[in-house]
């Protein structure tokens, strides 16, 4: 890959005759540029993906509440996104004036930052991942809790009431279903025996079933059933997703954490929710329902495949938000840690016992 | 040692879940409400003392400005008033049609009140599907008085016309093809009370989507069950009325205990609560729907055997057929008099008080003889509600309130009054 656009940029530049001289100037640095394509060539359909889930949640609610949802801008709607953010990029970044400037402009920064970086570690297809950690798992557990960061120094920062109280409720919520996550993920490692994020999608591709054909029912969903459940919800509340979207809580503390912030730097938390959102879709596929791995024998394996999972567990995010009502604070924290921690912990010795005893199907 | 202060916040008039302009000051201890503080005042249009400059049938519109949601109930307990302060029969099909919008407008209440007390529980889909059917209720309204909200529909004396007898159309444009057309006219062929009929006849369906949505939803049993729990004692004691006494468990209608107009000819039940909670009230509520929708339908039987006056035949009170008043001498006076001078209401005192959907309202009218109200008082049912909003909300959190907001079935317009 990296020969090929190599090859590319040298006959563009061949056309002038300057290749020889560009060479001579870039070819230290070029590791770092090739990086740099790398992330871009990631970071461009990642963007375009977060504002077009933004459309498709609008028009999804809409369609589920008798409503048509946006369809004025562009055929169908559909550069209703691009109208937004243009809006947002021109709006003034309102800074209040008793908040602490510095740290006000830095979280929406911290929001937006993991919730990018963490994708460096996803394996789109077979060696497909931007960096093949053997520690995928642990970077991405790392990443994603400094997103929480963002939250609270912007409730902080903003020296105003509501923000005060979502950055607390924040702090809370997002910590204690970060244990719950975490607890499910050792189970995941535990049948895996990898922490390499490519290792864990190839590990569900074996089983007796998968031998047969029916690869869909050797990965770790059916296995791990009640872990695929505590994950899944754990990511609705990690990334503050209806109905455990307290941290805004709209009706209660008005936009929690957002309230003082306005166009692009409202605009970033916007972002990092959605991006986040569609992280741990593609999560919940590579960990619970194989990654790129083909359901059936007769299908190639591919990237689509994810794409479809995410895309599937992303549609469940918005069918979530439209019919339940909202936790209570306390009540989150209650499921958080009396429902799903003791569950993992049970759950935990149970899977060692069984891949102690004979009926061990992870061999 | 720091000195460790409760936070106090303003909770609203401009916040997503202040129900129009409530402004209510809470001091949280954390997020445990410690005070809740209710300050009103903010839509105080001092109707009562405009109303003493009014002739008595100026007023009537005041009325639906009061409780905009349940505009002619308002209407309803006035006229009642000045009603029974003249002495004026009302024709039985006026009181029928009273009655018929009575419980249309319960249900429209209702319906605004449980969809928007879900949207401040987090569950907004509620909101649409509400609305959806409130938007028939409001082509009624639109049928047979003219507007959507402020309808000045009930008159002293009867009602200000018949039901119509064709209901407005959907037309074709360039949004709307033949086949959309056809489908929205398809109940709006026949008379206004087909279209009700309709509706009736859909609704029992539509309560049944919202029990799925949300009787049995555990979040939605969570947050409302044992919330703001009233004991029956209390209620009483707060000076409670409607859904809020009834969700207690306390067995009150006026349109059974006090039964006006005709409710007294209607087979309905009251629904109580056992517990006094959030969750009690919504399901007061709901049945309550039920409740009308059933009182709804024998009024469309009454109605369609029964043709006759609306509005009484004194033209001291009402105006004489516009036929008349062009042809005959003695009409054209009635008339001109009436709306110059307005009617004389004998002097005296008098309460009536009808069972609003949001509860009791009453209007207190004093007349010297005049053609104006000496003084008229409006008991609001919201207004005790809202006064025992820190009772129901201390030691609850944050959230609670929101949902305690959306039980009261808090409308502004008609506590500040």
């Amino acid at each position: 890959m990296e020969a090929l656009v190599l090859q590319l940029f040298q006959s563009f530049w061949n056309i002038f005759g300057l290749w020889d001289v560009l060479w001579g100037v870039i070819q230290p640095v070029w590791p770092l540029i090739w990086v740099v394509i790398k992330i871009v060539v990631l970071l461009i359909p990642l963007m375009l993906g977060v504002a077009y889930l933004t459309f498709w949640e609008r028009k999804i609610i809409g369609w589920m509440q008798v409503r048509i949802g946006p369809n004025r801008v562009g055929p169908w709607g559909l550069l209703q996104p691009i109208a937004d953010g243009m809006k947002l990029f021109f709006k003034e970044i309102v800074i209040p004036t008793k908040a602490d400037g510095a740290l006000f402009l830095l979280a929406p920064v911290l929001a937006i930052a993991p919730a990018l970086a963490a994708w460096s570690v996803v394996p789109f297809f077979e060696g497909g991942a931007l960096a093949n950690l053997d520690a995928g798992v642990l970077y991405l557990l790392a990443i994603t809790s400094v997103g929480v960061y963002g939250i609270i120094i912007a409730g902080w920062a903003s020296n105003s009431k509501y923000p005060f109280l979502g950055a607390m409720r924040s702090a809370a919520q997002m910590v204690s279903y970060e244990v719950s996550m975490g607890m499910a993920l050792i189970v995941v490692l535990m049948v895996s025996h990898s922490l390499n994020l490519s290792d864990i999608v190839r590990a569900q591709g074996h089983g007796r079933f998968a031998e047969m054909g029916l690869g869909v029912l050797s990965w770790n969903w059916i296995p791990l059933f009640p872990m695929f459940l505590v994950y899944l919800i754990s990511g609705v509340a990690e990334t503050n997703r209806a109905p455990f979207d307290v941290v805004e809580g709209e009706s209660e503390i008005v936009a929690g954490h957002m309230v003082e912030y306005s166009g692009m730097a409202f605009a970033m938390f916007f972002l990092a929710e959605y991006a986040n959102m569609i992280l741990v879709s593609a999560m919940v596929a590579i960990f619970f329902l194989g990654g790129w791995l083909s359901p059936v024998g007769f299908l190639p394996d591919g990237i689509w495949w994810l794409l479809g999972k995410a895309a599937l567990m992303l549609f469940l995010f918005l069918w979530l938000r439209a019919t339940f009502p909202r936790y209570r604070y306390d009540q989150i924290m209650r499921l958080g840690w009396k429902v799903f921690v003791p569950l993992c912990l049970v759950w935990i010795p149970f899977i060692g016992v069984w891949m102690m005893s004979p009926f061990n199907i992870w061999k | 040692m720091a000195e460790i202060k409760n936070y106090s916040i303003n909770f609203g008039p401009q916040h997503p879940a202040a129900h129009g302009v409530l402004r209510l000051v809470l001091e949280l201890d954390g997020e445990v409400v410690v005070r809740a503080d209710p300050h009103i005042g903010l839509l105080h249009r001092a109707t009562e003392k405009l109303i003493e400059t009014r002739t008595w049938l100026q007023s009537v519109p005041y009325m639906d400005r009061l409780d905009y949601v349940s505009m002619m109930c308002n209407e309803h307990a006035y006229c009642l008033a000045v009603e029974r302060l003249i002495g004026v029969e009302v024709p039985l099909r006026a009181q029928y049609i009273r009655v018929f919008m009575d419980e249309v407008t319960r249900i429209l209440n209702h319906l605004l009140n449980i969809g928007t007390h879900a949207l401040d529980i987090g569950a907004m889909t509620m909101v649409l599907y509400t609305f959806r059917e409130r938007e028939d209720l409001l082509d009624v309204y639109e049928a047979v008085s003219g507007a959507r909200l402020h309808a000045a529909y009930y008159r002293p004396g009867g009602v200000y016309r018949d039901l119509p007898e064709s209901m407005p159309r959907y037309t074709e444009n360039k949004f709307k093809d033949p086949a959309t057309v056809k489908r929205l006219n398809a109940a709006r062929e026949g008379s206004l009370l087909d279209f009700v009929e309709d509706f009736c006849n859909r609704f029992d369906g539509y309560l049944d989507e919202y029990h799925t949505l949300l009787t049995d939803n555990r979040i939605w049993k969570q947050r409302t069950v044992d919330v703001a729990v009233v004991s029956p004692e209390r209620a009483l004691q707060l000076g409670f009325t409607g859904p809020m006494l009834r969700g207690s468990g306390v067995e009150w209608d006026l349109r059974k205990k006090q039964p006006y107009e005709v409710y007294d000819r209607m087979q309905f039940d009251i629904p109580v609560g056992s517990n006094g909670d959030c969750y009690d009230r919504y399901l007061v509520r709901m049945e309550e729907m039920r409740q009308s929708n059933g009182i709804v339908r024998q009024c469309i039987d009454w109605l369609r055997k029964n043709p006759g006056p609306v509005i009484t035949a004194s033209h001291k009170v009402a105006p004489p057929a516009r036929e008349a008043m062009k042809a005959n001498m003695e009409e054209l006076i009635h008339h001109f008099k009436l709306f110059s001078e307005g009617m004389h209401v004998p002097a005296g005192e008098v309460y009536a008080a009808i069972e609003h959907p949001k509860g009791e309202f009453g209007v207190w009218a004093v007349s010297d003889g005049a053609n104006k109200p000496y003084r008229l008082k409006l008991r609001s049912p919201g207004f005790p509600h809202l006064a025992a909003t820190h009772e129901m909300a201390k030691g609850h959190m944050l959230a609670d309130v929101t949902a305690i907001i959306g039980t009261i079935d808090l409308v502004l317009g008609d506590t500040d009054r």
